[in-house]
């Protein structure tokens, strides 16, 4: 799924690297747990979230995640658009709930991924 | 196994919010040598998990990134309080984070499981009241 494709589907603002949503995604993660979404592994995957903070952003780049999606209108820091901008991370914030925003994405295609196991 | 690059961090254990820094620079450092990027994934997922442990239980520590011909190990060095008990810190789940932790969004008992998950090979060595190594090997071939 195009990530210009996920802005339409949740009604979303784009707040930084809006040139870089033709890009492709093949999965998604809707957490507000770190950890967890590092035990989850797929590259070019959306990352869906209710937290705001640098680890955010730091977590998708780890993960080489190409889009963060921040839900219930919450807002990323100026300090979290620069981190985003340096990996080329597309951020962008629905008024959409985690529930119907995953839920959108989900039965429009976008399937989630298995957790690795150890 | 002869050492061809080494890379030391110290990893600040004041502020939550710089912690990663020196994971996102080893992935930088690790593209530029032309590694495969699912070995740097691992690699800085494995490190990133490690150093976030040290900001939020051990007050910081040091970080060495030494790359082989054969593998890439991650050294992670602090004198925080030691794991009690390390069986039971592996289980997924477990966590001794606090609630503030867990509001920044860790804390979910996923990181030392998370350290395995991406490694090829751990080990920790943890003294209660001295502090803990944990030595995690990512294979090159």
């Amino acid at each position: 799924m195009k990530i210009s494709k996920i802005k339409e589907l949740l009604d979303a603002q784009v707040i930084c690297c809006e040139e870089n949503t033709n890009e492709d995604v093949f999965s998604a993660c809707g957490s507000d747990m770190m950890s967890d979404v590092l035990a989850y592994v797929k590259d070019q995957a959306v990352l869906l979230t209710g937290l705001v903070n640098s680890q955010v952003v730091r977590t998708a780049e780890m993960m080489d995640m190409r889009c963060i999606v921040f839900v219930r209108s919450k807002m990323p820091t100026a300090e979290m658009i620069e981190l985003a901008r340096e990996a080329g991370i597309v951020i962008m914030a629905t008024k959409k709930r985690m529930y119907e925003a995953c839920g959108k994405l989900y039965s429009n295609g976008l399937v989630g991924n298995k957790v690795r196991d150890v | 196994m002869s050492e061809l690059l080494k890379f030391h961090f110290d990893v600040d254990g004041t502020d939550f919010t710089s912690a990663g820094q020196a994971s996102v620079q080893v992935k930088k450092n690790l593209r530029q040598l032309g590694i495969p990027p699912e070995i740097i994934r691992r690699v800085s997922i494995a490190m990133y998990e490690g150093e976030i442990n040290m900001v939020i239980h051990a007050g910081g520590g040091e970080a060495d990134v030494i790359v082989t011909e054969t593998a890439i190990e991650i050294r992670l060095h602090d004198h925080g309080p030691g794991i009690k008990n390390i069986d039971q810190a592996m289980q997924e789940g477990f966590s001794t984070a606090t609630d503030t932790i867990r509001t920044l969004g860790f804390g979910a008992g996923m990181g030392l499981p998370n350290m395995k998950r991406y490694s090829d090979d751990i080990e920790i060595h943890s003294e209660l009241g001295v502090g803990t190594d944990i030595i995690m090997r990512v294979n090159l071939t």
